[in-house]
């Protein structure tokens, strides 16, 4: 298939609904795949839209009923494109031409669809560098679209001032998608980083599926990154050279810590409810006192709890407590530090090494994001009182998203209340979570760009697509993408819902690619 | 070299009659021919051919019982060629006024004893650029089917292109999109045009 190759013509359509196009005989009917880009020249603009399904047709219902013998070459060929023929499923999502106002502004938003019998074609490598720009300052090669060498490039900018998710099963790259995410908001210094590293894959080396090593930020950006870690140990036999290591002491931990790990920690409502009135009574000691307890006869007599509640949140305490990097005293205040890193410019990896199970992870994130975020709550109102400086853009990743923004916990924790208002706090998400159904469907909405690998069950689909017009064919699309390299960019950073190969990531070139050109002109400079 | 087949001697608007001059030197089914006027030119398709005795009311008899072959009766009576008449009937697809083809039918008819005359492989291929004078054949109602008409003059016509398969495809194409409501003519066609 060549570029710009004439596909069809529209016959039928509807702007919520999208246009129906008959191929012409010449395009067959197994070459058109979904995801795929064609313009469609209207009499007075140009469309720019996405395959989203292929269909076939017959003239005469007979044809279906007494097939003709195809097996002779030259009645099949006869039959083709004139009895028989291939529809497309188009939905137009821009004009890219013809009128005045996306000469001046670039790409407009579609209000109408092309006339009758448009002709529809391929897009070409311009008309997708047209809608996608190019990379600069601001936008970052993520990948290019099905069958084209064009790049598609997110505005990053655009895309950090939203909370954001990649999505996909276990094993479709969301990791690698995410390593690119996190790079191009370095390389472009739109935002800086913290990330929740459960599986220690972002700060340094870890191994893709092949087994083959691959890179992480750290060794690609070492002056701009710094790995923290729960787990020296790990870190160290890893070789990874980390530049703290983080401790909670347990007069750190407030109630809410512990509500959020209802779930998790087997609690009764009852239980977390203790919590409070124990924080309350103890002050900063009352989980080493709670865990002191004998019975409820220990239990000064104004506190009301009943035994049972009171063996349930001993329990789920000890558990905590288990936890190594706990301690009663924390030497330093992790926080601060991980604050003071943030305020330089330097994004923050945690590395959690052994302790990847759920709690471990609730805990901390929960903890030291909730700590931030009123950081970054304070900096930011005195910002808009003294008209000074706002502080950084901040972007915090975590994984197994749905266990802190199910719909059961999402209203209370820290991260359903910044995927829902902290943008305008300068903190955003990047949510990674590969059960996206398990995410309460109001943040879920507030996702500003989703970036999906591919997905089967029903359920996850249609929550990652919740709130998008076209959702129906973005679902066949969806469904169909391949389990590796492949991804369906769509909302707010990208003007057009877009399928796309994965930049490469692994190999020497890559590296080399992602470093900014002017440090390269730099080190050139010197031997000259 | 254009050939002279014969003389109108019976026309309307869709079709003509011509008598040919020599018994038996009949165009062959299918074929383009063409017949002059003043400032028009008509091109037929031969759909129909008959030979017969020249006095409706006499019908030849059979003389064969003394000869050994065929051409020997026709030997032992000379006469017989004089007495017998072959005659074929044209379709009317297209006209050609002031050098430009047209594939549709013509504003008057042909003339009583303009000549009739087979068109050249180069005027077949230029008439068989267009396929709208297959809609005239589907649609016309004639003694012999449509069907075979067409199947027969398609045949012909993709003699004169270097790709004949080619020619044929694009014709069965356009049989087709015309033949969409009908799918046991359009495949007994493409049975009969298959190279």
């Amino acid at each position: 298939m060549t570029e710009n190759q004439r596909l069809g013509i529209v016959v039928s359509g509807s702007l919520g609904k999208g246009v129906e196009v008959r191929l012409d005989s010449s395009a067959s009917v197994e070459d058109m795949v979904v995801g795929r880009f064609v313009t469609i020249e209207g009499q007075k603009r140009r469309f720019f839209g996405m395959i989203t399904d292929v269909s076939l047709g017959v003239t005469d219902p007979a044809l279906t009923v007494v097939p003709p013998d195809v097996s002779d070459p030259f009645t099949a060929e006869v039959i083709a494109g004139t009895g028989t023929f291939g529809t497309l499923h188009v939905s137009p999502s821009l004009v890219i031409g013809g009128d005045a106002a996306t000469m001046l502004e670039g790409p407009q938003v579609v209000k109408t669809i092309p006339s009758h019998f448009s002709e529809v074609r391929l897009a070409s490598q311009r008309d997708v560098e047209l809608v996608f720009g190019t990379e600069d300052e601001k936008r970052f090669f993520i990948g290019t679209p099905l069958d084209m060498e064009t790049k598609v490039c997110l505005n990053l900018e655009e895309l950090v001032k939203r909370s954001n998710g990649v999505f996909g099963k276990s094993g479709t790259g969301k990791t690698f998608l995410t390593r690119l995410l996190l790079i191009g908001m370095l390389q472009k210094g739109t935002a800086v980083n913290l990330v929740f590293d459960m599986h220690s894959e972002y700060g340094w080396e870890s191994r893709d599926e092949r087994g083959h090593k691959v890179k992480a930020l750290k060794q690609l950006f070492s002056s701009q990154v710094a790995v923290f870690t729960l787990d020296e140990e790990s870190s160290r036999r890893r070789k990874v050279s980390t530049d703290f290591v983080v401790r909670i002491g347990y007069d750190e931990m407030e109630p809410e810590d512990i509500a959020l790990l209802r779930q998790t920690l087997n609690l009764t409502d009852l239980a977390v409810e203790a919590v409070y009135q124990l924080s309350r009574r103890f002050g900063k000691s009352w989980l080493e006192d709670t865990l002191k307890l004998k019975g409820i006869d220990g239990l000064p007599e104004d506190l009301k709890i009943h035994e049972s509640t009171l063996q349930n949140l001993q329990r789920g305490l000890a558990t905590i407590v288990r936890l190594p990097f706990l301690m009663p005293h924390a030497p330093d205040n992790a926080v601060n530090r991980i604050l003071e890193y943030l305020e330089r410019g330097t994004n923050v990896i945690l590395e959690f090494g052994r302790y990847t199970d759920i709690t471990a992870y609730i805990l901390v994130a929960n903890l030291l994001t909730r700590r931030i975020h009123a950081r970054y709550r304070e900096a930011m109102e005195r910002a808009i009182g003294d008209g000074t400086a706002q502080p950084r853009q901040l972007v915090i990743t975590i994984e197994e998203a749905h266990r802190f923004l199910n719909p059961e916990v999402a209203s209370r924790t820290i991260f359903g209340t910044i995927a829902r208002e902290m943008r305008k706090y300068n903190v955003t998400l990047l949510v990674i979570d590969q059960r996206p159904s398990g995410i309460d469907s109001e943040v879920m909405s507030q996702v500003g760009t989703k970036i999906t690998c591919l997905l089967d069950d029903e359920r996850d689909i249609d929550s990652v697509l919740t709130g998008v017009p076209n959702k129906s064919e973005l679902k066949s699309v969806l469904s169909k993408l391949e389990s590796r390299q492949q991804a369906l960019i769509f909302g707010h950073a990208v003007p057009v819902a877009v399928v796309v190969r994965t930049r490469e990531y692994g190999s020497p070139q890559s590296y080399k690619d992602f470093l900014p050109k002017e440090a390269e002109k730099d080190i050139e400079k010197l031997w000259e | 070299m254009v050939e002279r087949v014969g003389e109108v001697i019976e026309a309307s608007t869709a079709d003509f009659v011509a008598q040919c001059y020599e018994l038996y030197q009949i165009p062959p089914l299918g074929s383009l021919v063409k017949t002059k006027d003043q400032q028009l030119e008509l091109y037929g398709i031969v759909y129909n051919a008959a030979t017969t005795s020249l006095e409706p009311g006499r019908r030849p008899i059979a003389r064969g019982r003394e000869e050994k072959t065929e051409e020997g009766i026709y030997q032992t009576s000379p006469q017989l060629l004089k007495l017998l008449k072959s005659e074929f009937g044209a379709v009317v697809v297209g006209h050609r006024q002031d050098k430009k083809l047209y594939h549709y039918l013509p504003p008057t008819p042909a003339k009583i004893h303009s000549f009739v005359y087979q068109c050249s492989p180069q005027e077949i291929k230029e008439f068989g650029q267009s396929f709208d004078f297959l809609n005239i054949l589907v649609n016309a109602s004639l003694p012999v089917s449509s069907g075979e008409l067409i199947a027969a003059s398609l045949r012909q016509m993709s003699q004169t292109y270097e790709d004949p398969r080619a020619f044929l495809v694009a014709a069965g194409k356009e049989l087709a999109v015309l033949l969409s409501g009908n799918l046991s003519q359009l495949k007994a066609i493409l049975g009969r045009i298959k190279p």
